[in-house]
């Protein structure tokens, strides 16, 4: 049981992750309908920023604040520059933008950062308690603590603020939305600088849980954030969420649980969202989208 | 002075011009009606106005030039447009659609308003907390009226409002928009193609052949003209 | 007129078409073995997006995982010539039909997963096949790489003319990829090709008409497979190995969809310019930066910037060129006919 509820823990902190990185890719799918291949990149370059605004001697917690402010100007900059231009083109090619930016974004991060890899420290104290055997990290606590809270203000933004609410619209309907006065080249800077920010902050909670900051670091992040997402539904924050805390932990049982899958275990997630995807081809908690007449 | 003054309005689509130079006016508190059979140029003129297409010509809005202007910015000078097909916001619910309405308004009255607007809808009352995709589409147009007087404009652009709706449903919406015309004093300009209903609540009206305005007029001018008459109120 | 411009073209096409083969024939005998395995490399990229673009441009199903069945291609052929001794030139057919098969596999959840969705059950498949290669495939030293005897990439005996490998690589590679490239041809001409447009426009509309759609989504994705095993296959005739890392095949997934859309989704002869393009322009931004002939100065020791110059040049050719090299070629050729044969008059057909 104690083995049981360890590796419960370390898939939710793992799924945490793949939940932060999600949520950014479901708010820039919600209102651009763009899959953005580059999340993790662009999280990835926001982390470095954060760990060079650390060498210049600011507390961690204000190094990612101020690096979430720059990664929010940043989203907003790169919806700008380089996305708006494509307004009118097909998914495929918005898809190979963005891969365009997913490369660009990883090699501009080794160059201006270097290959070896970076250690930033934690925020808070690095504990370990002991509960009946389970062992309990303040690593866990401070991400679904961080988690949470970013899930409570993303839904009071959405769901209770005018500014929300033309977001929203913007994604449904954008046409519609400009006759009532809503700017919607504004909102998709908006959504981009948003899903930076929230990128930003799950590459900086990231790294101290692992053995370092390095190019490759947001990659297989990335894949298990789109596997969450795929899980939930694409349309869904909530489906992003309980899409990576499942993969997390289906990932960490299997590794504990199943021998058979020693060094594949990465088939179950992706088993997971075959076979959920083949009853509800939505996703959990997607919406199948109504056609307008 | 004019609330709404265009003068050799030309839109189109890349290379092709649906709108070849029309001159028209809506002032304050008339309903103004545009008729005009299928790709005569009546929705592009609304878009138009709007900002929707490409354009050249003037319009002034109120004494302020909107030519040219982006679709928000016509909204927020005081423009409602009804779209054609009526442009629901579908994944909203009914009420965030109708405070979506009042996006440019900076005032507090906008929970007043959006109760004068269930009262005079029951029907949204009733679904106000439903998706705004899933109702019919006569619920759907009222929802879109709801939602342009929601902005308390000082002009409504119509397109079509009776499009696919039943014939009974589409009189009782006319009647409530000469309702709303007399009892707020709001201007309307309306483009439509049943132009019966439409002329009943108009003060005038002009006539839309292939870009450009054949005919203008007093709604008892226009209703007892022979050619409009045999053209679009099929006497 | 119309069939004078036909004509026109064909001829057009035919002179140019064989010029290129002339020029491709001759090229191996001048080059460096360098540069004709690049070459070679370009061609089998080439072929995978070939496969892609039938799945992709035609069927409109978009795959980010065909990086997986390009290495069952070249995991097939790189055991059988290692270690069960066949000659790599035998291999190729059961490397194509592997894929084939695992494609059918693949395609048939595709009957009900969609879109996105589907392109992100694709990439799961690009993620699991490297881990699924380090746990069965027993490489060099124990690893997932697996390395075929140099003898072995050596042409077969019958072949006259003392080829070397990497020459007989690229006309093999060529070979194979005209015979892929008239596979195509004849797929989108035909029925098939009819009922994979129809399904990608309206899926409903084309079971109306009579259209198997089971049948044809499902055979779209083999045969992309196909095309994708078979380059694989090539690609050990190349570089000598099998091998498979997790963010390789990933890319080699991503690089393929890149090919298609930059040669021209939907076009025959686009994804094999777009195959070539990718891994030339790969080729000369790391070779730019490793010896760059101007802002050396700054350039110098900084080649992780080359994968970011590709990045930034993807994005620079999507914005001149959406539809492709191919498009970009066809409106430029549009613009020219129009120009010298004046359109009819607007005013008479186009009476409101």
């Amino acid at each position: 049981m104690t083995v049981f509820l360890s590796q419960i823990m370390n898939g939710i902190q793992n799924g945490v992750i793949y939940a932060s990185l999600g949520l950014a890719i479901v708010l820039i799918f919600r209102t651009t309908g763009i899959l953005n291949f580059a999340q993790g990149e662009m999280a990835l370059f926001s982390t470095y920023v954060t760990w060079e605004l650390t060498r210049l001697g600011l507390p961690v917690w204000l190094a990612i604040i101020v690096s979430m402010i720059l990664a929010f100007i940043g989203g907003a900059l790169i919806e700008r520059i380089v996305i708006r231009p494509f307004e009118q083109s097909s998914p495929l090619v918005l898809v190979i933008v963005t891969i365009g930016l997913f490369l660009a974004f990883n090699a501009l991060a080794q160059l201006f950062f270097g290959v070896e890899a970076k250690a930033l420290p934690r925020a808070y104290p690095d504990r370990n308690w002991l509960i009946g055997g389970v062992s309990l990290r303040s690593d866990t606590l401070v991400l679904i603590a961080v988690l949470a809270v970013e899930c409570l203000l993303l839904w009071a933004l959405l769901q209770r603020t005018k500014v929300g609410l033309a977001l929203r619209a913007v994604a449904s309907n954008a046409d519609s939305a400009r006759l009532l006065g809503v700017s919607a080249a504004t909102m998709l800077m908006l959504g981009w600088g948003l899903a930076a920010a929230l990128g930003c902050l799950a590459g900086a909670l990231v790294v101290p849980t692992t053995s370092g900051l390095t190019a490759g670091s947001m990659q297989g992040i990335l894949v298990f954030a789109f596997a969450g997402v795929a899980l939930g539904g694409f349309d869904s924050p909530i489906g992003a969420v309980v899409g990576g805390l499942i993969i997390g932990i289906a990932d960490a049982l299997t590794r504990q649980y199943v021998p058979a899958l020693a060094g594949i275990e990465i088939i179950v997630p992706f088993g997971l969202i075959l076979v959920v995807l083949l009853l509800r081809p939505q996703g959990l908690f997607g919406h199948v989208k109504v056609e307008r007449v | 002075m004019s609330l709404l003054e265009v003068r050799s309005l030309r839109a189109g689509y890349g290379p092709v011009e649906v709108l070849r130079g029309i001159d028209f006016h809506v002032d304050e508190g008339e309903v103004v009606v545009i008729l005009g059979a299928n790709g005569s140029g009546k929705t592009t003129t609304l878009r138009a106005l709007s900002g929707m297409v490409e354009t050249s010509g003037e319009v002034v809005f109120d004494g302020r030039s909107i030519a040219g202007a982006r679709p928000e910015q016509v909204a927020q000078a005081g423009v409602a447009h009804v779209p054609q097909g009526r442009g629901t916001v579908t994944d909203l619910t009914v009420e965030e659609n109708l405070r979506l309405g009042a996006y440019t308004r900076r005032d507090k009255e906008v929970g007043t308003d959006l109760e004068r607007w269930y009262e005079m809808f029951p029907r949204l009352a009733e679904r106000r907390q439903q998706q705004a995709g899933g109702m019919s589409g006569g619920e759907q147009q009222m929802l879109a009226i709801a939602r342009a007087m929601m902005a308390r404009p000082r002009l409504v652009l119509l397109d079509e409002p009776s499009l696919g709706l039943a014939p009974l449903i589409t009189q009782g919406l006319f009647r409530t928009l000469g309702d709303m015309n007399r009892d707020l004093g709001t201007s309307m300009l309306v483009v439509e193609q049943n132009a019966t209903l439409a002329l009943a609540i108009a003060t005038r009206g002009y006539v839309l052949e292939t870009g450009e305005i054949v005919v203008e007029g007093t709604a008892t001018e226009l209703a007892g003209n022979d050619d409009v008459r045999k053209a679009y109120l099929g006497i | 007129m119309a069939e004078r411009a036909r004509r026109q073209r064909l001829i057009v096409g035919t002179v140019v078409g064989l010029a290129i083969l002339g020029y491709l024939l001759w090229f191996p005998q001048q080059q460096a073995p360098a540069d004709v395995r690049l070459w070679t490399t370009a061609i089998y990229f080439g072929i995978a997006a070939m496969g892609l673009n039938l799945l992709t441009g035609y069927n409109g199903q978009v795959s980010i995982g065909h990086g997986a069945f390009f290495g069952i291609g070249a995991y097939t052929t790189a055991i059988l010539v290692n270690d069960h001794g066949w000659s790599l030139l035998a291999t190729i057919p059961v490397a194509a039909a592997l894929a084939f098969v695992v494609g059918v596999a693949v395609g048939i959840p595709a009957l009900r997963v969609k879109g996105l969705y589907l392109a992100l059950v694709t990439l799961g498949l690009a993620v699991v096949f490297p881990d699924l290669t380090k746990k069965f495939v027993r490489g060099v030293g124990g690893t997932n790489l697996v390395r075929v005897p140099s003898a072995s990439l050596r042409p077969p005996e019958w072949m006259p003319g003392g080829l070397q490998p990497d020459q007989w690589g690229f006309y093999l590679a060529l070979t194979i990829s005209l015979a892929l490239l008239g596979g195509v041809w004849l797929i989108v001409r035909g029925r098939f090709g009819r009922a994979l447009i129809a399904v990608r426009d309206h899926e409903a509309a084309a079971t109306t008409v009579g259209v198997d759609l089971a049948r044809t989504k499902v055979l779209a994705f083999a045969l992309s497979a196909l095309y994708a095993g078979v380059a694989g296959a090539l690609s050990v005739q190349v570089t000598g190995i099998a091998n498979a890392e997790k963010i390789g095949t990933f890319n080699l997934s991503i690089l393929f969809l890149v090919a298609v859309v930059i040669g021209g989704t939907a076009t025959v002869f686009g994804p094999l310019i777009g195959g070539f393009l990718v891994v030339m322009i790969q080729e000369q931004t790391t070779d730019f930066v490793a010896d760059p002939p101007f802002l050396s100065g700054f350039l110098s020791g900084k080649e992780v910037l080359s994968p970011a110059i590709f990045g930034i040049m993807l994005i620079v050719l999507m914005y001149f060129l959406p539809d492709g090299i191919v498009g970009g070629f066809r409106r430029l050729l549009r613009r020219i006919l129009t120009r010298r044969q004046p359109a009819e008059p607007l005013g008479a057909s186009v009476a409101p």
